[in-house]
């Protein structure tokens, strides 16, 4: 497949790895902060190809993960309601809440359906005007543009039934956070290439500059990914620290501004709680007066209590980079992908579920 | 958290379904015959061997690129006996039928199940029919069970692969998932994939023809190669390794899968055999498949290893490593 094929040449690769492994002294310790680059490295059985000086931890960077309990009760709460049918993303249907999750609401009974872009929502939205379709809204800058555009469709066709329950992330706000807890040492980041494709390069000139950590843009094929490792051993070995873009093919300096404007119509940042990280100011986001309409919490209370923890569960230290997932007691034994226990095993991007499925241990 | 009530997973044939098999369905009902876990059972009657198997179909929806639920009913089963070395004689047929199902909608499907017993040699001799009100079944459900004969000196199950046999497949893995899947609400992309559902037990027939050295054969279904494979490792105490650059996947099949995020790998099929074989007899085998139109693009997958006993290693295409787990959760619900 054109613009797949190349990136996974296994000539190619043994020539970025060589490359790396000449080029590499420093012992280091670089942080994939984005689910899909984890799944990519556990996929590709690309760890074993680096030098011991590369190391690589996995971020907060999977959004059905980062996603508070919290809200996952109220997600529940909402599909609970007997003329509200939710429209979710897949990957969130299986992250346990307080007491049940998605899932196990669906088979009592409940109306959850899994869609694959928030414009089919919006279709279910026109289909069934006696129902309330609550689209969830999670994930980061990747997926809020096409939440924002159906917002701004809905508001324009008069769809008073389509509604969005905005739990979104911003990832600069959680990179300044883990960088300013100091919990973990990390010497660089290879970057989401997707959401920067939104945000453009400015964001992590800020991780350059006040924290002096080497930042890659990497696309999401095995090749990407090293060539991505290449230009941040680069950088060490080079005492240089920039912000390099390697998926160029995707990614311009300056982002998307039609797609950040359109977030900007409907949406304003407000303070976020995220599992691991804990309350991080304006790193969500809600919706403004002018969209209050569609919020989910304009029709429905959602006052959740705080959920209590889960004992035993590590995946706020797994988000953090602080445990990698065998550390856990509950790794394989209570946490499984079939019977999960915490929300990194749920998702397809988790650190959990791809050690779990992937990693020989 | 306890999970107290049944999920699709449960249907999905992967860790979900095994444990329901091994939890609520084994306690009750082990014996002998039904705890080795086979596609068909084996039964020794009066010196003859004869295998037995039985299936229920849902597909959603009931025509799809490549096939029906009709063809699919025989289809299955008759893999299912195929996969034990046996050849499929008599099938009993059960339809479920809601209420206001089209008359055309249904002939059209018998006809096209009975081309397909036809095409199989198998006839059915046994059928029952119920109808339940609208909206406690989705049109048609079908389930089918068939007897086969095993001939003498074939010995082909699940826990017979051994370290040095190599794997093959008669083609492209798939297929069948996401040509069901193309037809889907909400997934508005143009496709040319038709299903692989076929019969398989006249390729089965043309290998064990050639070869007495055919250890296993496994149809990938529902969970896909990867879990077939883990079964296969699983049943015989073996490890299996794959070459990522030799797995089979049509150019198309494999762009519907990077949009939606699948793992052909875990993707159904149902016209396709995973076959073992001691490695003497390979080249052989390989060219008996070749020569039977359900076989023209056979390949070389894999092969057994006495390593990592009940684990599917995966070499990747850029040379690294790492484990092909057996399906967790559900890809795709109502796939056959």
């Amino acid at each position: 497949m054109k613009y797949v094929d190349e990136y996974r040449d296994p000539e190619l690769a043994k020539g970025v790895v060589t490359a790396i492994r000449e080029k590499s002294r420093t012992p280091v310790r670089f942080m994939e902060v984005c689910g899909t680059h984890t799944v990519a490295i556990f996929r590709s059985g690309l760890k074993e190809l680096l030098p011991e000086t590369v190391g690589l931890i996995s971020g907060p960077g999977c959004p059905v993960c980062v996603t508070a309990p919290e809200d996952i009760d109220r997600a529940i709460m909402l599909c609970r309601q007997p003329e509200v049918t939710v429209a979710t993303f897949g990957d969130l249907m299986r992250v346990p809440g307080s007491d049940s999750s998605l899932h196990q609401e669906k088979a009592r009974g409940a109306d959850v359906r899994m869609v694959y872009a928030s414009l089919d929502a919006l279709e279910l939205a026109r289909k069934h005007r006696d129902r309330m379709i609550v689209m969830l809204g999670i994930g980061f800058e990747t997926t809020i543009p096409t939440i924002a555009a159906a917002l701004h469709q809905a508001r324009q066709e008069g769809l008073e039934n389509f509604l969005v329950f905005s739990a979104h992330k911003l990832l600069p706000p959680a990179l300044d956070a883990l960088l300013s807890a100091e919990e973990v040492h990390i010497d660089g980041f290879l970057c989401p290439g997707h959401v920067t494709t939104i945000i453009g390069t400015n964001p992590y000139q800020e991780v350059v500059d006040q924290y002096g950590k080497p930042c890659a843009i990497s696309g999401f094929e095995p090749v990407d990914i090293l060539q991505s490792l290449y230009m941040l051993v680069s950088q060490i070995e080079e005492a240089r620290c920039e912000v390099e873009i390697q998926y160029t093919r995707a990614v311009r300096p300056e982002g998307n501004p039609r797609a950040r404007e359109m977030m900007e119509e409907v949406f304003e940042h407000a303070d976020s709680l995220w599992r691991g990280l804990g309350p991080i100011p304006q790193s969500g986001l809600m919706l403004r007066d002018k969209y209050r309409a569609h919020a989910a919490e304009s029709h429905y209370d959602l006052t959740v209590p705080p959920a209590g923890e889960m004992p035993g569960c590590r995946c706020g230290e797994v988000l953090r980079g602080v445990c990698t997932p065998p550390e856990c007691d509950l790794f394989r034994k209570r946490c499984t992908p079939t019977d999960p226990y915490g929300p990194c095993m749920v998702s397809s991007e988790g650190t959990c579920g791809a050690y779990f499925k992937y990693h020989d241990e | 958290m306890k999970t107290e009530r049944i999920q699709l997973d449960h249907g999905a044939g992967g860790r979900a379904s095994q444990d329901l098999v091994a939890k609520t369905f084994m306690p009750a009902l082990a014996n002998p015959i039904l705890t080795e876990l086979n596609d068909s059972a084996l039964l020794e009657f009066q010196g003859v061997r004869l295998a037995m198997s039985t299936d229920s179909y849902v597909v959603d929806p009931i025509f799809f690129p490549g096939g029906d639920i009709g063809s699919l009913a025989v289809h299955g089963t008759v893999n299912d006996l195929a996969m034990r070395g046996a050849q499929p004689t008599y099938f009993s047929v059960g339809f479920i039928l809601e209420e206001g199902l089209e008359l055309t909608d249904l002939e059209r499907l018998v006809t096209s199940m009975a081309a397909a017993a036809r095409e199989a040699g198998v006839q059915v001799v046994a059928a029952d029919t119920k109808v339940v009100d609208r909206g406690k079944a989705d049109r048609i459900f079908i389930n089918t069970a068939g007897i086969g004969i095993i001939a003498p000196g074939v010995d082909v199950a699940g826990q017979n692969a051994r370290p040095g046999d190599i794997v093959l497949i008669n083609g492209p893995m798939g297929d069948h998932g996401v040509a069901v899947l193309s037809t889907r609400e909400g997934f508005s992309f143009q496709t040319e994939i038709k299903s692989d559902s076929a019969s398989l037990n006249g390729l089965v027939a043309a290998m064990l023809a050639a070869s007495n050295k055919i250890h296993v054969l496994r149809d990938p279904t529902r969970g896909g190669v990867a879990t077939a494979l883990n079964e296969v490792a699983k049943q015989s105490g073996v490890g299996i390794r794959l070459e990522e650059s030799n797995l089979p996947v049509r150019p198309d099949v494999n762009a519907a899968c990077e949009m939606l995020g699948l793992d052909p790998l875990y993707v159904a099929n149902e016209g396709k055999a995973l076959v073992f074989v001691a490695p003497e007899d390979a080249e052989l085998v390989l060219n008996a498949m070749r020569q039977h139109p359900l076989g023209e693009e056979a390949c070389v997958i894999g092969e057994v290893v006495s390593e990592h006993p009940e684990r599917v290693v995966l070499q990747t295409g850029i040379g690294g490593r790492r484990i092909v787990d057996m399906l967790s959760g559900e890809q795709l619900p109502r796939i056959c």
